[in-house]
């Protein structure tokens, strides 16, 4: 709109029309009620996607000059967007490696059954015989293998020491299975139970469920903790942006009398909490990437700990980071600047 | 340009302080507004820019009924309207030049350098276009918002008691310019409580003087 030009005026019913229809009533609160209604009709026309335009188009280089610099209100919004950024990129490695870590857990255990032969001395090969003859004759057993004495004993060494004699102890056989497609471990157990008594099948469900409900657990914990720092990112960028706006009351008020527009004033305020709060995060995500890279490795270390962390294609995740904490400065900045808008006139 | 009819106004918690007011500011037209501390010139001012808006009768500003103007169409009429605000409204963290040339850039108009140059050097403050406002004298102050009023050539310009802090030789310096502004076709509204300037100014430009008394407007007497 070239200057000069004003608008015609809104579809808004007058304050004085509302006055003479409330003629007879409160006329005051009528008009003022019009007043209200129609300052809320004007301010929604600052919708996301004309707010979203502004922020890159002509509005944008003005933007920065009409809000003063505010050094340490600027920095510490950013510290504390990188500070959240840096968290949420462990919790989101936490919610991905449990996710990994129960799906692993899940899949590479129901592969494996045990079969454990224990029986007299005497009749221990004959047993163990007559297990694996079993299992190699059941459909859905894709390979069935004695674990050598040597590898028993190093299974054991971590309880009982190197020096324990292991020949010495009743030590069971153990029989690995490996299975394949169609096995019913219930039909196996059965024709176990008959063939050789002394072999117990151990599809390790029992420590494997409590296992992947814990994973199941700390992945949600892990999401979790996600959207708990996202909702204290928005809460604080609300109060930095409404402490912003409070301060610079004077400056919305100067603007407004010489015919700024709702959508400049609110474009300045936006687009500086958007930078910011995208800024700092994106400089925290990075940091918080790097940390995760430089953890020990998986295979070096063992364990579960060591599992925290992002694995091909998983690395893009963290880069949402900064653009969910610009949209998170944008939507708060945006709300505290229409509460303001809406009282200046 | 500007017609009030019958206006009505009176800030919350209060009474009626204008009541019953009609004016109308024809184009090219000069006026003074005056009237005793507390009377209404400031409100006055405030409405023709939608400041604030009447409670009962019309005003109408270039031909539009300001009741029913939307945000931005209010806004589009502030940048149609020079103001020299009694309090000097300034961005204090943007040099004098940049503080006039920001109606150019709200009006989505091209920053020209030379015309803020040319207004600098005609109110006087070439040397002060960097400076900061809150550096600035009572008196420079008045004039680069003077610049600042006029940076659009709006068509119409309100002056809010412009020579309220200054010595006279400023105040005739302002009034000069005022002058020069109706003489170049601009209509000027200008509310004062100094007679002496009035006196001064209906020597050069046939002003006209209103005087509000009682919430509504008379014609001033005869002393002027």
């Amino acid at each position: 709109m070239s200057r000069g030009d004003i608008p015609a005026a809104d579809a808004v019913e007058s304050p004085a029309q509302a006055a003479a229809a409330g003629a007879g009533t409160d006329a005051a609160a009528g008009v003022k009620a019009v007043r209200v209604r129609r300052i809320r009709a004007d301010l929604r026309a600052l919708d996301l996607r004309t707010l979203g335009r502004a922020l890159i188009g002509r509005e944008a280089g003005m933007a920065d000059r009409i809000v003063p610099p505010s050094g340490a209100t600027a920095r510490l919004t950013m510290f504390t967007a990188g500070v959240m950024a840096f968290l949420a990129v462990f919790a989101l490695a936490l919610a991905l490696a449990t996710g990994r870590l129960a799906d692993r857990w899940a899949e590479g255990l129901a592969q494996t059954l045990t079969v454990r032969v224990s029986a007299p001395a005497a009749e221990l090969d004959a047993q163990t015989a007559a297990a694996m003859a079993a299992l190699t004759t059941t459909p859905g057993v894709a390979a069935a293998r004695e674990l050598p004495a040597a590898e028993v004993a190093a299974l054991l060494e971590p309880w009982f020491g190197p020096e324990v004699p292991v020949d010495a102890l009743p030590v069971p056989r153990l029989i690995e299975v490996q299975q394949g497609d169609g096995l019913d471990p219930q039909a196996l157990r059965l024709r176990l139970a008959g063939e050789a008594p002394g072999a117990v099948l151990d599809d390790h469900t029992e420590w494997r469920r409590p296992l992947i409900q814990a994973a199941g657990r700390l992945r949600v914990l892990g999401w979790l903790s996600l959207a708990l720092i996202a909702a204290a990112s928005a809460a604080m960028l609300t109060l930095a942006a409404q402490a912003a706006l409070a301060a610079n009351g004077q400056v919305i008020r100067v603007m407004r009398l010489i015919g700024a527009r709702d959508l400049t004033i609110a474009t300045a305020f936006v687009r500086r909490f958007t930078r910011r709060a995208a800024g700092g995060a994106a400089v925290g995500t990075l940091v918080g990437m790097a940390a995760i890279w430089a953890l020990p490795d998986m295979q070096a270390a063992g364990g579960f700990l060591t599992g925290l962390g992002f694995s091909g294609w998983g690395w893009l995740w963290p880069l949402l980071i900064p653009a969910i904490a610009a949209a998170l400065g944008f939507a708060a900045t945006r709300a505290a600047a229409l509460r303001m808008l809406r009282e200046v006139r | 340009m500007i017609e009030m009819r019958d206006v009505a106004f009176g800030y919350r918690g209060g009474g009626a302080l204008l009541h019953g007011m009609s004016l109308s500011l024809p184009r090219g037209s000069f006026h003074f507004l005056t009237g005793p501390s507390g009377s209404g010139k400031t409100t006055v001012l405030r409405l023709c820019i939608a400041d604030l808006l009447p409670t009962g009768g019309k005003l109408v500003a270039f031909g539009q009924d300001v009741a029913g103007l939307g945000r931005d169409a209010i806004a589009a009429l502030r940048r149609r309207v020079g103001v020299v605000h009694q309090d000097t409204q300034f961005l204090d963290h943007l040099p004098v030049a940049e503080n006039i040339a920001l109606p150019m850039m709200l009006a989505g108009e091209p920053v020209d350098m030379q015309a803020i140059r040319d207004l600098l050097a005609w109110v006087q403050m070439t040397s002060q276009a960097r400076a900061l406002p809150p550096a600035l004298s009572g008196g420079e102050r008045q004039r680069a918002a003077l610049a600042r009023a006029v940076i659009l050539s709006p068509d119409l310009i309100l002056a809010d008691e412009p020579t309220g802090n200054l010595d006279w030789e400023m105040s005739m310096r302002l009034l000069q310019l005022l002058i020069e502004l109706n003489r170049s076709g601009k209509t000027v509204l200008v509310a004062t409580h100094d007679l002496n300037l009035i006196r001064a100014a209906k020597q050069h430009v046939a002003a006209r003087v209103l005087r509000i008394a009682g919430g509504r407007l008379q014609s001033a007497g005869a002393e002027l």
